[in-house]
């Protein structure tokens, strides 16, 4: 019954090829992000996928800072600031204010997406809880992380986003200490998912793959409930390469496995697009450092650094329960032989 | 024209934190958040049984910390739902970047504020520095000192708030203990009779609904800031009129003035409660229940002859100045008692005492000012501590003040 619901939902809102997509944009000229900014693609995709029956709210960071500059505010939908930690909350109050003036009859009953986005300062960190907290409720709302890896509007600061290694002003490379990003990256979508036993959908997407991505966010909004989507967004100022290769990163990063790209529905692991070809073993994972060594904030790495991480992705292929999903491996012991 | 029929209000034993519970029912609210810290939480808990037993038809969010409580509830009033939350103490603190923000973005969210220490150390007794806090970024104040007030007065914060004029936030403040948890008769107004004195939340053309696609709180910089602070500032002077307005018309409607039980002592000025003033040479000056002690302790000295009298601030923001030269300017000296501290603050003294020193600076006479720290922590002011602090005003009538700030009954210090 469910998984017919699921079923019936998913295929009404999916887009079959790119010349199917809606030409409306409800994101559009006015803003000032940089050139060959993902982040932007980001939110041009949500607002379409969304349509216009939608409220975005924005959580500071280069989204806000950049898209809503005064009197030339790049949204077509109403649009409304939160504050970096407050996404989870801010849909949450959106989405139980529509619910309960529709329950009360003091606006029309009609189905509004809720949307909030936030970056990885706002959503893996300091609004981390908040968003925990959005994923209890059952309201109608979605929330993406738009992943640039840093607190870019700052000037490109660490987070618990930043990969392993890579510079930012927060993380140099010394003279002593050549790396100080020691901290792997967060795995923010297996953590929702293990720990929100509500939610229906959730998945990681890349802006380099543009249909994949309309149909996670059309995907989500259309299961409804508490969703979260986790995007990786290439971004020429804070990694450091020239903007015309930020389609090519989000390829390379779904191809060396460093970005796995999956979605969660009801409580299946689904892959897409390359990482679905290496999962099943048709295709064979690029290696990580063709995907490292054509960004700056890599520059400082010797072969060892390569070599590390190159390990971290195998093992989240070759040992991991779920493979690029779920830090966890099983244990070789049969309960009963106990 | 509103029609008082012969409805009869009820008299209902309850405290303060339920009694702005029960208005907020009254009120109709949509969108509660919540999140628990003593002494405001029993508003949580009573607005969770109305909800429970059907009183009340609202979405009840329970938030994962003040900052996202107040976000919630910023974001459901943009939207266009009538939101109650509160908070008190350090709980009000963590919160306090996205109950800035309700102030920016005009949401005319009402909240109480159980007062209370500041840790650490911890302590849960009463303190006004949490919701003065907000004194400087545009939020109403209003501090009630019994549980019929903060009923009446939250029916007023919803009409204030979110009157056109106005949008702004509103924090009813009510001592911790003393007052969220004593109980009072609350005299309820007939519901039907609500629908009268408090129209329907509308936020015309600030609504946030795809039918009305607009930007809410852009990047400005310098290019507008100033020009929005202003605009923010001048709703806080718009305030004031609409305040008046709204006790005018509880009185027409409910056929009694906010905050009294009682005809015989209708108290004439919403922005403050004047006792014993008029011929009054020393006048004390509190906010919230250190009324209390002040009345009782003023008629045992009026018996012994000291021509004393009160002054209570119930609206600390907008700051009732033209009443507070009004009341004050014919006495020799004022008594400013502060449950509240600023440190390092001109003459050591306390927040009210300095915005009382302020308004009556203009004043070619002006009467002599002095401060008196007490009750912090929720310590009680006794009745002694308030003759106390009558006679050491009395003392100064004619002579200069040698000490202007007195800690009220501190350990170790000559009180
Ligand atoms: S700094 Fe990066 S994320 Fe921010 S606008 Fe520029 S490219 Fe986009």
């Amino acid at each position: 019954m469910v998984e017919k619901e699921i079923e019936e939902k998913v295929y009404k809102s999916i887009i079959k090829t790119i010349k199917d997509t809606p030409l409306e944009e409800f994101y559009t000229s006015g803003h000032r992000t940089c050139q060959g900014c993902e982040s932007a693609l980001v939110m041009r995709f949500l607002a379409k996928a969304a349509g216009q029956r939608t409220i975005v709210i924005g959580a500071t960071g280069c989204m806000y800072v950049a898209n809503t500059t005064y009197y030339s505010t790049s949204w077509i939908v109403p649009w409304v600031h939160t504050q970096l930690g407050g996404s989870g909350a801010a849909a949450l109050g959106t989405a139980a204010a529509l619910r309960a003036l529709m329950r009360k009859g003091k606006i029309k009953q009609e189905p509004i997406n809720v949307i909030a986005f936030c970056g990885d300062l706002g959503c893996a960190d300091m609004g981390l809880s908040g968003v925990s907290n959005a994923m209890t409720y059952d309201y109608n709302l979605l929330i993406v992380l738009y992943d640039n890896e840093s607190s870019a509007n700052t000037d490109i600061q660490e987070t618990s986003m930043t990969p392993y290694g890579a510079q930012t002003s927060f993380s140099r490379p010394g003279k002593q200490r050549r790396i100080m990003k020691k901290r792997w990256k967060k795995s923010v979508v297996p953590m929702i998912i293990a720990g929100h036993r509500n939610i229906r959908y959730a998945a990681t997407m890349t802006p380099a793959y543009p249909l994949d991505s309309i149909n996670k966010i059309r995907k989500a909004l259309a299961i409804g409930g508490p969703t979260f989507i986790h995007s990786l967004d290439p971004c020429p100022k804070g990694w450091d390469y020239d903007p015309r290769f930020s389609h090519e990163l989000g390829v390379l990063a779904a191809e060396t496995g460093l970005w796995p790209l999956y979605e969660y529905i009801d409580g299946e692991i689904v892959y897409n697009e390359p990482t679905k070809s290496i999962v099943e073993g048709r295709m064979k994972r690029k290696p990580v450092k063709e995907y490292l060594e054509k960004q700056g904030r890599f520059s400082h790495f010797t072969e060892e650094d390569i070599e590390h991480v190159q390990r971290m992705v195998d093992e989240m292929y070759d040992e991991w329960e779920i493979p690029g999903v779920m830090p966890i491996k099983s244990l070789n012991v049969k309960i009963s032989d106990k | 024209m509103t029609e008082v029929k012969k409805l009869v209000e009820k008299e209902v034993l309850m405290n303060g934190t339920q009694a702005v519970a029960h208005a907020a029912m009254y009120a109709d609210v949509d969108v509660v958040a919540a999140y628990p810290i003593r002494p405001y939480t029993e508003v949580m808990d009573t607005i969770s049984k109305l909800i429970a037993d059907g009183e009340l038809d609202a979405e009840f969010i329970v938030a994962e910390g003040e900052h996202g409580q107040f976000e919630t509830v910023k974001h459901a009033s943009l939207a266009g739902a009538r939101t109650l939350v509160g908070s008190s103490g350090v709980g009000w603190l963590y919160g306090m970047e996205a109950i800035v923000v309700t102030a920016t973005d005009r949401a005319p969210v009402v909240a109480i504020i159980g007062n209370r220490a500041l840790d650490d150390p911890g302590a849960y007794g009463v303190e006004h520095n949490d919701a003065l806090m907000v004194r400087d970024v545009g939020w109403l104040l209003v501090w009630v000192d019994t549980a019929q007030e903060a009923f009446d007065t939250t029916l007023i914060a919803y009409r204030v708030a979110e009157d056109q004029r106005v949008l702004l936030p509103l924090g009813i403040s009510m001592d911790g203990g003393f007052l969220t948890h004593s109980e009072q008769i609350v005299r309820l107004p007939p519901k039907e009779l609500v629908k009268n004195f408090l129209p329907p939340y509308n936020r015309g053309k600030y609504l946030v609904h795809p039918d009305n696609p607009i930007t809410v709180a852009p990047q400005v910089n310098e290019d507008w800031v100033m020009e929005i602070r202003r605009q923010h500032e001048e709703a806080m002077e718009r305030a004031r009129g609409v305040i008046v307005e709204a006790y005018e018309e509880f009185k027409k409607v409910f056929g009694r003035y906010p905050g009294s039980t009682n005809e015989l002592q209708m108290p004439e000025n919403p922005f403050v409660e004047p006792y014993m003033i008029d011929d009054a040479e020393v006048v004390l000056i509190g906010m919230g229940t250190v009324s209390k002690p002040m009345k009782v302790a003023i008629k045992n000295m009026r018996r012994q002859g000291y021509k004393v009298g009160m002054l209570r601030i119930r609206w600390f923001r907008p700051f009732p100045t033209q009443d507070v030269i009004k009341y004050l300017a014919n006495s020799r000296v004022v008594c400013v008692v502060d449950r509240d501290y600023s440190m390092g603050s001109p003459n050591r003294g306390g927040v009210v005492y300095h915005e009382i020193r302020s308004s009556l600076y203009d004043l070619d006479q002006r009467p002599r000012v002095i401060n008196f720290i007490g009750g912090l922590g929720g310590r009680e002011i006794t009745i002694q501590d308030v003759e106390k602090i009558t006679k050491i005003g009395y003392e100064h009538r004619d002579t200069p003040i040698t000490k202007p700030v007195y800690w009220v009954g501190v350990r170790g210090d000559p009180w």
